[in-house]
Parts: structure tokens; sequence; C-alpha cells
């Protein structure tokens, strides 16, 4: 394919057309990227008066601390959890809806829906469905003998921030898939059927492959939302507990920087998460979008 | 809500009418934590200030919950934005005092502001806490509440107990609470909120055991906790045995919000929470007659009942504003602690009273009489001389602490740790945290 080239006569415009962009880009990332990590070396109290450089002992602290070895593995368990289901239950949605011809438009706006609604409105609502005293689904839970507190159950508490946040996600992911479904010509699949391959054996072998670039994108998404965005649903739903069992990185920093006042350490667990996402998205980048076929 | 909203908006009127009067007012800003009702009291003794004289015009400013309105002034001292007043719960006071360059100390204030000003007007329990060493008054007390006991009457009724006895001691707690599952009446025999404060801090002040080293933290930066002391440890083992009997249901970590519902909805019979519920309580216990009670003791430990201690939140003032500021200030704190002020913000709100005068302007009223119930608090944290155990306690990242409290008593429940394992990991891991607050501060 032959591309065309642009040539500009004038060396400054490029730079001048990229310079709201770069200028974003400095402000909102690099800038406080770059004082996260220069907090990260330092040892402050609350207003500022005593600082003192201490090299590399907040990251030090961290990595001995009991508390930042759990919140690694929950985070971990968390993302996972919460990408994998969100994303399998919104293809099974988007097939669904998919097969349907007058009804799909209905089932969209329907599906739609949570995706509306603030992380941490979210959290209110399946805290109250869920709340040991008061809920819903903890009364039916216990008509059927099972004794639901995430208020001192760490899986109880881990279900539901899991629940919580694979619901708000699952309209975003069903949304994509089903963008990607209709872009999958029909054609393909009905030369299958008449070779006469079943509708499991269609879906695995034509359609799952073609939809490859969309799960990709999906899920660089959803474990960016399961680290981030999240936040909010466990603010409302267990802040963190019970025992810091629902305590995840970025829940983490905020507890300790903005409610224990300790930005030392809030600024290293800050450069931490940041190290984890870059690295993350390298890795999905690299090696899972070879496999991608566009 | 569309009350409140006129309401606010009327003192805000009132407000933006009196200084297009006097242009020469100085403005004094206060940022605080009362939303809701507490929050359109507060706009109102305000109000109430502002119409009172002509040279100073007071502005609230609510800043959300209190870590909130908290981390906001600290964010603006950092920035130079600060306000004159900044309302601080009792558990950063640590922090606030350690910060000396920042605050402008409550006596101090009065002193060079020329402000009419007596330190001995204040009652000791609630100020003691906001002292130094040399008990020098730091902050200006506002909201301050202590828990007390709630039960339901008509439950103690139908399980054939007198309704007008509130159990004294952990072992009554215990006896009552049997009778009433035993007949019936209701579920479970107690919930609590503010596991933190209430089931560790207060028990220790009420049983007069070391909440901390160095007078609970008072005499300096180098304490240490000693939360995990026998009566303690027994007392968290009668808790997870009687959460496992359903004698006793927990309520959640931090203010403990499942257990109010508990208890309004008759599951629980009884219920330790803050004095300054007791509007929420009866308001909500609609169908039912509440009575108050003073916090059980164990009869056995030496020196209980001694006193409970105080929660709650106290006015600071942040310095790097001007004399003239700062005069305003200071008389509006003379404002804010007159006996009339105070006793209608009591009497609203169950905060204690924070003067003597206060208190006996409520009795001259006959108020306590009318409401009863209404100075439990008050006779329960005066009941005698705070000791050294029972003044209060002040470590630095005590917030965090209180989350290891929490985090702790829920491994205790949860079966994973014994009671002495759990206060052990509360004071080692709280310790950690104060020798951090000490090289940071130091």
């Amino acid at each position: 394919m032959q591309t065309k080239r642009t040539i500009f006569s004038n060396k400054g415009l490029p730079y001048a057309l990229l310079f709201p962009q770069l200028a974003i880009t400095a402000i909102f990332f690099l800038w406080p990227a770059g004082q996260a990590l220069w907090q990260s070396f330092l040892r402050q109290d609350a207003f500022g008066f005593r600082t003192s450089f201490v090299g590399f002992s907040n990251f030090l602290d961290l990595f001995t601390s009991p508390q930042y070895l759990n919140s690694l593995s929950v985070t971990a368990v968390f993302a996972t959890s919460v990408a994998a289901l969100s994303m399998s239950v919104s293809l099974l949605l988007a097939v669904a809806a998919d097969r349907m011809i007058r009804t799909r438009n209905a089932y969209t706006t329907f599906l739609v829906w949570p995706y509306a609604v603030a992380p941490a409105v979210a959290g209110i609502l399946w805290w109250f469905m869920f709340n040991p005293s008061i809920g819903v689904f903890s009364y039916v839970l216990d008509m059927l003998n099972y004794n639901w507190n995430h208020t001192l159950s760490r899986t109880d508490a881990m279900l539901l921030v899991i629940f919580a946040s694979t619901w708000k996600q699952i309209s975003y992911n069903f949304l994509f898939f089903l963008a990607g479904l209709q872009s999958i010509p029909a054609s393909l699949s009905e030369a299958a059927a008449i070779d006469g391959a079943r509708p499991v054996k269609r879906f695995f072998t034509i359609v799952f492959p073609l939809l490859s670039p969309t799960t990709f994108f999906l899920m660089v998404v959803n474990i960016t939302y399961a680290m981030f965005d999240t936040f909010g649903i466990i603010h409302a739903t267990t802040s963190g507990g019970p025992a810091q069992a629902t305590n995840i990185l970025v829940y983490k920093v905020f507890n300790d920087g903005f409610i224990g006042l300790n930005l030392g350490s809030s600024a290293a667990q800050s450069v931490i998460l940041m190290a984890i996402v870059i690295s993350l998205t390298v890795i999905q980048f690299r090696y899972i979008e070879r496999r991608v076929e566009y | 809500m569309v009350r409140m909203t006129f309401t606010a908006g009327l003192s805000a009127l009132a407000v933006s009418l009196t200084s297009s009067v006097a242009l020469a007012q100085t403005e004094v800003t206060w940022w605080h934590a009362m939303g809701g009702e507490l929050g359109t009291k507060l706009e109102e003794i305000v109000a109430g200030y502002n119409a009172s004289q002509s040279d100073y015009k007071v502005t609230p400013v609510y800043k959300g919950t209190y870590d909130e309105t908290m981390t906001a002034a600290i964010a603006a001292f950092r920035a130079g934005q600060q306000p004159d007043i900044v309302q601080v719960y009792e558990v950063g006071t640590g922090t606030m005092m350690a910060a000396q360059g920042a605050i402008y100390p409550v006596y101090q204030l009065m002193t060079d502001m020329g402000a009419d000003f007596d330190p001995d007007a204040f009652l000791p329990a609630v100020v003691g806490y906001y002292t130094d060493t040399e008990g020098n008054m730091l902050s200006m007390p506002f909201n301050s509440s202590t828990p007390i006991l709630y039960y339901n009457k008509d439950i103690f009724e139908e399980a054939g107990l007198d309704p007008e006895q509130p159990p004294e001691t952990w072992g009554q707690l215990e006896e009552f609470s049997r009778t009433i599952m035993e007949s019936g009446a209701a579920e479970c025999g107690f919930t609590s909120g503010w596991i933190s404060w209430v089931q560790l801090e207060n028990l220790s002040a009420w049983h007069n055991q070391p909440i901390g080293t160095l007078e609970n933290g008072f005499g300096g930066l180098e304490a240490e906790l000693t939360f995990n002391g026998p009566v303690q440890v027994k007392h968290w083992e009668n808790l997870k045995n009687w959460q496992e009997e359903g004698v006793f249901q927990y309520g959640g970590p931090g203010g403990g919000g499942d257990a109010p519902p508990k208890f309004y909805s008759g599951e629980c019979a009884m219920y330790m929470n803050s004095s300054a519920s007791r509007a929420g309580v009866l308001a909500n216990a609609g169908d039912f007659e509440v009575g108050f009670g003073m916090l059980p003791y164990y009869d056995d430990v030496e020196g209980a009942p001694q006193n409970s201690i105080i929660g709650g939140a106290t006015l600071w003032v942040l310095q790097g504003q001007s004399e003239e500021e700062f005069k305003g200030v200071a008389d509006f704190f003379s404002y804010l602690s007159s006996p009339e002020v105070q006793a209608d913000w009591h009497q609203f709100s169950g905060y204690l009273p924070i003067t003597q005068a206060a208190y006996e302007l409520g009795q001259q009223q006959g108020f306590y009489e009318e409401t009863p119930g209404s100075d439990v608090a008050i006779k329960q944290i005066t009941l005698n001389e705070p000791t050294e155990n029972s003044k209060g306690l002040r470590f630095g990242n005590y917030v965090q602490i209180r989350t290891i409290i929490d985090e702790e008593f829920q491994e205790l429940l949860s079966g994973s740790k014994t009671p002495q394992e759990a206060l052990d990991a509360v004071v080692s891991r709280g310790n950690a945290l104060l020798r951090d607050f000490e090289a940071a501060n130091s």
C-alpha cells in the first residue's frame, strides 16, 4: 500500500499543532507523576514543616509490610475476577441480543442503563441489597441457610465488591461486543452452518477469533477499570474491610495519603501502581496483541 | 430538604444583608463538618452572632466529613489559603498539636486579643482532652459527646425485667440479655457503634486502665500503646463469645453503621453509642420507649467505674491571618462559649455543654427533668476526677490506629485471632505508626 506523506514547509507548525496535546500530557500527567515520584523519596509531616529525604525507605517499608503485600494479592484477585466475569457475562448477553431481530434495540437500551449509574451509587445499591441487617439478598440467603455478612467474612466482602464492580462494567463491555458481533459478516457463519458446524462450534471457531480485537481492547480497559475506577464502589461498600480483605492498591493509596496523611508512603504506593499499570499495558501490547487477528 | 435549603437561604440572605450594611466588616472563615440538621443549627448560631454585632462576619463553609474537612484544611494551609477556624475531630488532635507552626493555641489567642476568657469556666472533663501538659487550652471544644447505653423499655418489660432499671455491670448486661433472648422478646442482647471508641478506648478509661504510656500520650511523642492489658483482653474475649451466642451483634467498622438499625428495628434490646445520637434514636424509635443508662463496667476491676472520655470535634485556629481576623475569631469564640448559645446547642444536639454555666442554665430551665436521659452523659464524664488514664488520649496517626482497631476486632470475630493476639497486634501495628509519626515530627 502506498502512503502519502505530507511535507510541512514550516518546521514549527507540527509542534504548534501538537502543542495542546503535549501541554495537557505535561500538566495533567508528567507534572503530577513527577511530583509523586519526588514525594515518594521524602518523609514529611502533614503540614509540610519538616521534610527529610529518606531514599528508598518508603518503598522498603512497603515491601516488608504484610498489609501492602496483602493489598497486592487482593488487587490481583479482584482485578482478574472483575475483568473475567464482566467480560464473559457481557459476551453472553451480547451474543444473545445479537440473535434478536426486532427486540435488539430494546435490550441494548436496557442493558446500557447500569453504565449511567455513578460508581458510588452502584456501591450503595449493592450495599443495601446485601446488607446483613436490612438487605433483600442477605435475607434470601439466610433462608437458604447461608449467613451472609460482608462486615466480617472476607469472602463475602470480596464477592460483594466483585459483583458490584462487574455489574457496573457489563454495559460498557456489552456495547463493544455487540458492535463487534455485528461487524462480523453473517456469510461466514452461514457457510460454516452449511458445512454442518453447530452453533457452539461456529461461535468458538469463527465468531470468537474474529472478535479478538474487541476482546483484547476490552481486556486492557477492564483491567484498568478494576484497578482504578472501582474506588467509588469500594469506598461506598466495604471501605477496604473487613480486616483489609478488599483493600485494593488504589484504595490504600487514598487511605494512607488522605485519611492517614502519610504522604511519603502514599506517594511511593502510587509510583508502584503506576509502574504496575505501565508494565501490564506493555505486556498486553507486546505479547497478547500478537495473537490478535485484525 | 426544601425547608433546610430555605432556612439556609434565609440565613445566607441575612448574612448578605448585614454585610451590605457595614462594608468595613472583617470576614472570618470557618470550615466545618456538620451536615444535615446539625449544619442548619450551626448556621443559625453563626447568623445569630453576625446579627449581634457589626465588626465581624463569620462565614461557615461545609467541607464534608471530618476526614475531608481536616485534609482540606491541611492542603489549604500548605497552599497558603487556610481558613481562620477549622473543625477537627478528636482523633486528629495529635496531628494538629504537633503542627506547632500551623496552629494558634486558643488560650494564647484569647489572651493576645484581650478577649473575655476564663479557662476555669469550662468543664474539665471536656477541655482536659484538648489541653497541653500545663493545662492550657489548645482548641475550642464545640461538639463533644461520650458513649452511653440506650435500651428498649418495651422489650425489657416483655422479658419480665424492670424497664426502669438499665444494667449497671457487664455481668448484669449479660444476664439481662440472656433473659431477653430466652423470653423471645428480642433476638439479640446488645449492639454497639464505634467499637474502637466505645469498646476499647472508653472501656479502658471507664476501668481506669492505661490506653498508652506517658499519660495516654499527653506527655510526648514517644508514647506507646498499652491496649493489651488484662481488662481489655477479657472484654474482647467476652465480646467474641457473646457474638457467637448472639448476645452481641457486630455493627461494622468505624461508626458501626449497621448497629442503629438493629436497635431501631427491635432486633437488639440494648445499644451503646454517642450521647449525640440521642435525637436520632428518639426519632427512629417510633413504636417503643427508650431508656438511657451509663456504660456497664466490670465490678471486679478496682476503681471502676472511673469516668468516660469524650469524642467529637473542636475548633482549631490556623496561623497566618491578620490581627483583625484573629480578633474576630476571639470575639466569636466568646460568643460561642456563652451559656445561652452553649445550652441551646447542647440541648438541641445531645452534645455535652462545654461550660459549667451552660449546664447550670439547663438545670434552671428544667431541661434535664423534662427530657429524661439527657444528663446521663454529663454525669458519666464527671463521675470522678479524671485520672491519667481517663483524661483522654493523644496519639499521632490516630486515625489509622482506629482503623487498625477495627481490623483486628474483625480478625477476632471471624475467629482468625484470639483476643490476646488481636490486641497485641493492635499495639504492635499501632506503635509502628506512632514511631513513623515521631520520626516525621521531630
